[in-house]
């Protein structure tokens, strides 16, 4: 079953209710050709348990990682993804687009 | 972003209400701003124009950079006739979020049934859609074939701001059936609102087919902006 904005959003409610730390992920612009459109969001918890996407599934295990960090400290960031570089360490879009994404903890 | 900012939010979403949450992007700091408290913002204007767009986006303001979260009410289909295609329609409508009811006073088809999980109300269209509140963020779609059932439904449809109006019948059926829209009072421009034959145009033959594009055409008709061949 795909998931909507509708379940993500209520599925950050209910797990926050759980006692689990969690954070919400948001596409806040993209240049170029990218996969999701602004506004869209990922929901992480603490175990790496995710719903929804902000990308074709090229950056989300980056974001799930920068995640973890946020659910830990507490701290939004601000991350970007660009077009895959020789940075080895650098997640890329292979569709050429590069995108920016915040990052919150629900507290 | 606080856990009761959160609630409020899908609060919203659920009451079919929009909002839109404003973020700044470099403190954190968050407030919802609900339509009707749309006037007394600093960000009024963007924020009217951007509810109007449907698009979230970023805006500056005072050397500050803000994101604004823009949450529509969830798309709606009201589809009257609880006839075959609608089966096939309903479950598909829902892979694409959206909400669907289905309306039609034959109780021995409006089943449970027949539609397991969507919302079924076995009533006169005229008496139930006021009471559905059809607004923009929905869609009607009539699918009897009966005037008695699906005239009434069209004609609350046209006196909506419903976003998308469809009625399924021949070009002769709808020739007819603009005779008598012409004759309840209905103008040119509102009878030019209905989609009919209803659908995309992919030759479609079975109840599934059709379905198909009865909802490609709402997509299209929702996405217009976004259309290459708009």
């Amino acid at each position: 079953m795909l998931t909507t904005d509708t379940d993500i959003l209520k599925t950050a409610e209910s797990w926050k209710r759980e006692g689990r730390g969690v954070a919400i992920a948001t596409v806040v612009e993209t240049w170029g050709s990218a996969p999701r459109p602004v506004g869209s969001h990922l929901v992480i918890d603490g175990d790496t348990n995710f719903l929804g996407s902000v990308s074709g599934g090229c950056v989300e295990g980056a974001v799930i990682t920068e995640a973890l960090d946020v659910i830990a400290d507490g701290k939004p960031r601000m991350l970007e993804f660009g077009v895959a570089d020789e940075t080895a360490w650098q997640v890329g879009l292979s569709c050429g687009g590069r995108i920016r994404i915040y990052v919150e903890r629900v507290d | 972003m606080r856990l009761s900012l959160l609630s409020q939010l899908n609060a919203e979403r659920a009451a079919r209400r929009a909002a839109v949450l404003v973020t700044d992007t470099v403190s954190g700091e968050q407030r919802l701003v609900r339509e009707p408290e749309l006037e007394g913002d600093v960000l009024a204007e963007e924020l009217r124009e951007r509810l109007r767009q449907g698009r979230s986006g970023l805006v500056e303001r005072d050397g500050r950079q803000f994101f604004l979260t823009v949450q529509a009410p969830p798309i709606r289909v009201v589809v009257v006739g609880a006839v075959h295609i609608s089966q096939a329609l309903a479950p598909m409508a829902r892979g694409l979020d959206l909400d669907v009811t289905i309306v039609d006073p034959r109780t021995a088809f409006a089943t449970l049934e027949r539609f397991p999980d969507v919302r079924v109300l076995a009533e006169w269209p005229d008496a139930v859609l006021p009471e559905l509140r059809i607004d923009r963020y929905t869609a009607v779609v009539a699918l009897t074939h009966d005037p008695k059932i699906d005239d009434p439904a069209l004609a609350a449809a046209l006196r909506s701001e419903c976003f998308y109006v469809g009625a399924l019948g021949s070009r002769k059926t709808h020739e007819r059936r603009v005779q008598r829209l012409s004759a309840a009072g209905f103008t040119e421009a509102d009878i030019g609102r209905i989609h009919a034959p209803i659908g995309l145009d992919i030759g479609a033959v079975s109840p599934a087919e059709i379905a198909v594009s009865i909802l490609a055409e709402i997509v299209a008709t929702l996405r217009q902006e976004r259309r290459r061949a708009a």
